[in-house]
């Protein structure tokens, strides 16, 4: 089976959707003869045509008005906006078009979209290139909002979404693009290769959306995160030496609750942990479903570990980044209740 | 001190205002016939004349002139008056049931009925139009059920979008009318990726969309003029220019200084200004911008010269905004009346028909009244609470399921 990074894995499922489906187009800024600035479309326009992989004005609200326009008319678009930060032109598209026009119609018109956007810090991007902004899409009802942690799952929930008939919002971590980065900034970062999770098969499959993934089985603590902090929850669990259950959600919307509780059942404790800022961020929503749903199984305060409550800081990355330390201390603490 | 001129802001204010006597003396109206009309294939430099001019065809004698004539059959031209006539009933009949209580909200076309009746005639079905709230004589010449539409405006137990959407925001899918929204502009780009897409699939349907004059200003229509000019997608892109967006006149979406339809240039797109009251004129636009898009020669934008007889909705009311009578000095006339006199000078028609058709009109919108009622009004009757959880997905989640646990359905 061949190791892929998640580019190649991202590339891989576009590549066979498109070989599968003439009704998937891809698009987007720079996505076409270049192939995206982090090649996740590379060779899909020389292999596939000029109309089916091409590239788009800068004008992220047109790109994604203009996606779902052909999915009203019928096809499956896969859209790339270049950098999550840059979304938010596209908001309005996103929020009151795509993720309303089935409901808002009764059910006569749906827009069938995917939208593919690099997402995440860790790389010195600032704050335009180092966002995570799910919290805002897992507010709005009618989007479906994914995020992978390893290019396994990376193509089997582009594939899933592209599928969907659902608006779909696929985040990807992109510091993770070539290796699982586990948040040790200052060691040199491991490749994909050897990983299990980067043994991706060919041919179509599909990780349903939904579905979280239990990464590590544990009996103590329930650590629920998401993107890259799936592997700096693995470093963290490792540095406080305590038996974590590690969840990896997958999917932000729709969420897996069940599986949620059932181990925060289990364990009795259960600690949150993501980039995105901490205030309504989407921790805040995972405390209180699991503080409704496990009160009585509760031996500790839920925590949350995240980004502080700033703008994404470039000279302060490192401060701002929720690296293993931060993790491994809140996890000492709850297992001191 | 500097001895340079200060710097004056400029705040647009329309020619007449409450009070004041209605002033259109600042519009130049070309006499019908008087504008070029060019070979669809015509390279859009050679036509930057047409953004400035005013395409009209009937004259006020009521006579077709010039060579934008369409030259319709007199059974077409009857079918545009009686949707247009249609569609003003049903607009004054469901004003007033707003005034009593039957329904949240409305929004007449008053003055503007030509447009989307012209349209709904000139374009077959299968192309696929991406309207406003105040398109729906579309839906009239398309023969929608009155009683469906009443039923969508009181929210009952038969609405057709189940209770989902405010009246009037209608979708109608079978009649190639795509799904209204209240935010403005944002579904230009769809028509433009309908048509884009229908391009990469070798379909022959093209793509009709719609924007007001206030909503020119939106990053929206811009983006989806881009895109349109850039895949040279096969749509019909329409500024309806009315004059007023609720109470700010075209001046403050830039009419001061250029045209709407002059906006094209910039996109390297052909512009028509045309007479938005003349139900001719704007079959002749529509049907030119539709034989270029269908020919694989890209979009068009047309602007629609018109005037918003009625306010902009039951919300507000026009005479604290403008002159109460300024729609009766509207310089191009009434919609209908134009067209019943073109008719009745064509020996078509005469005023006894009209006073029958009228009464028949008149006479199915209140018969359409009395089902929709009996059915319910709003408040009255509503569709099962468990349609409100439906169609937010495709298949429910776990919330939508739990929620509708919680309210016991």
């Amino acid at each position: 089976m061949p190791t892929m990074n998640m580019i190649q894995a991202l590339n891989n499922a576009l590549d066979e959707k498109m070989a599968q489906d003439p009704d998937v187009l891809v698009f987007g800024e720079d996505v076409g003869y270049f192939g995206g600035v982090f090649r996740v479309t590379d060779k899909l326009q020389q292999k596939h045509g000029l109309t089916r992989c091409f590239d788009t004005p800068i004008s992220e609200g047109g790109i994604i008005a203009t996606a779902i326009g052909m999915g009203v008319y019928g096809l499956r678009p896969v859209a790339e906006i270049q950098f999550a930060d840059y979304i938010l032109p596209a908001f309005d598209q996103l929020v009151s078009e795509a993720a309303r026009l089935r409901y808002r119609s009764g059910g006569e018109f749906w827009a069938p979209i995917t939208v593919r956007s690099p997402y995440g810090g860790g790389i010195f991007g600032g704050q335009t290139h180092s966002q995570s902004p799910e919290a805002l899409f897992a507010h709005v009802t009618g989007l479906k909002t994914v995020i992978p942690s390893n290019p396994y799952d990376a193509k089997g929930l582009l594939i899933a979404a592209i599928e969907a008939d659902d608006p779909v919002l696929l985040l990807e971590p992109k510091r993770l693009y070539n290796g699982p980065f586990d948040g040790r900034h200052d060691r040199t970062l491991g490749t994909w290769a050897g990983h299990p999770m980067a043994e991706v098969p060919e041919g179509l499959y599909r990780v349903p959306l939904g579905q979280a993934a239990i990464v590590r089985p544990g009996e103590d603590v329930t650590v629920l995160a998401y993107g890259t902090m799936v592997h700096v929850a693995l470093a963290g669990i490792e540095d406080a030496g305590v038996d974590a259950e590690l969840l990896d959600l997958r999917s932000i919307v729709p969420l897996d609750i069940d599986s949620i509780v059932a181990s925060v059942k289990k364990t009795g404790r259960c600690v949150i942990l993501h980039e995105a800022s901490r205030f309504s961020g989407f921790g805040a929503e995972l405390s209180a479903l699991v503080q409704e749903r496990c009160f009585d199984h509760l031996k500790a305060p839920i925590d949350r570990v995240t980004g502080w409550d700033t703008p994404y800081p470039h000279a302060f990355e490192w401060d701002y980044f929720p690296g293993p330390a931060r993790l491994a201390t809140a996890l000492r603490r709850a297992m001191e209740y | 001190m500097d001895n340079l001129p200060r710097l004056k802001l400029h705040v647009p204010e329309p020619p007449a205002r409450p009070g004041d006597a209605p002033n259109f003396d600042y519009l130049e109206i070309p006499a019908a016939g008087s504008v070029r009309r060019p070979d669809i294939a015509e390279a859009e430099p050679a036509m930057r004349d047409l953004p400035y001019a005013l395409i009209r065809v009937l004259n006020e004698t009521g006579e077709a002139v010039g060579p934008w004539d369409p030259r319709l059959s007199p059974d077409i031209l009857r079918r545009g008056l009686r949707a247009m006539l249609l569609t003003r009933l049903f607009d004054e009949r469901l004003f007033r049931a707003h005034r009593q209580g039957k329904t949240s909200f409305y929004m007449k076309s008053t003055g503007e009925e030509a447009i989307g009746a012209a349209q709904a005639l000139a374009l077959p079905p299968g192309d696929m139009a991406f309207l406003t709230y105040r398109v729906t004589s579309w839906l009239h010449a398309r023969g929608y059920p009155l009683t469906q539409m009443m039923n969508q405006l009181f929210s009952n137990a038969d609405d057709p979008l189940k209770g989902k959407q405010l009246p009037i925001l209608f979708s109608a899918r079978d009649y190639d009318f795509y799904s209204l929204s209240g935010n403005l502009g944002s579904r230009y780009g769809h028509a433009v990726g309908w048509a884009m897409a229908s391009a990469y699939k070798g379909d022959t349907r093209i793509a009709l969309a719609h924007v007001g004059d206030g909503t020119t200003a939106e990053g929206g229509f811009h983006e989806a003029l881009t895109f349109a000019s850039v895949y040279r997608a096969p749509c019909i892109l329409c500024v309806t220019n009315n004059q007023w967006a609720i109470s700010s006149f075209s001046g403050l979406a830039g009419s001061e200084t250029t045209t709407f339809a002059a906006k094209a240039i910039a996109y390297g797109l052909p512009g028509l200004r045309v007479d938005g009251n003349d139900f001719l004129a704007v079959w002749a636009a529509t049907q030119w911008a539709a034989e270029r898009a269908r020919t694989n020669h890209g979009a068009t934008l047309v602007e629609f010269f018109t005037y918003r007889a009625s306010g902009h909705s039951t919300s507000d009311d026009p005479s604290r905004y403008r002159p109460l009578d300024e729609a009766a000095h509207w310089p191009l006339g009434d919609p209908i009346e134009r067209l019943k006199r073109h008719l009745i000078r064509l020996g078509e028609w005469d005023e006894a028909r009209h006073e029958a058709l009228h009464a028949e009109l008149d006479g199915a919108v209140r018969a359409a009244m009395k089902e929709a009622e009996a059915i319910g009004t709003l408040g009255k009757s509503k569709p099962s609470v468990r349609e409100m959880f439906e169609d937010v997905f495709k298949e429910p989640d776990w919330r939508v399921i739990e929620q509708r646990r919680e309210v016991g359905i």
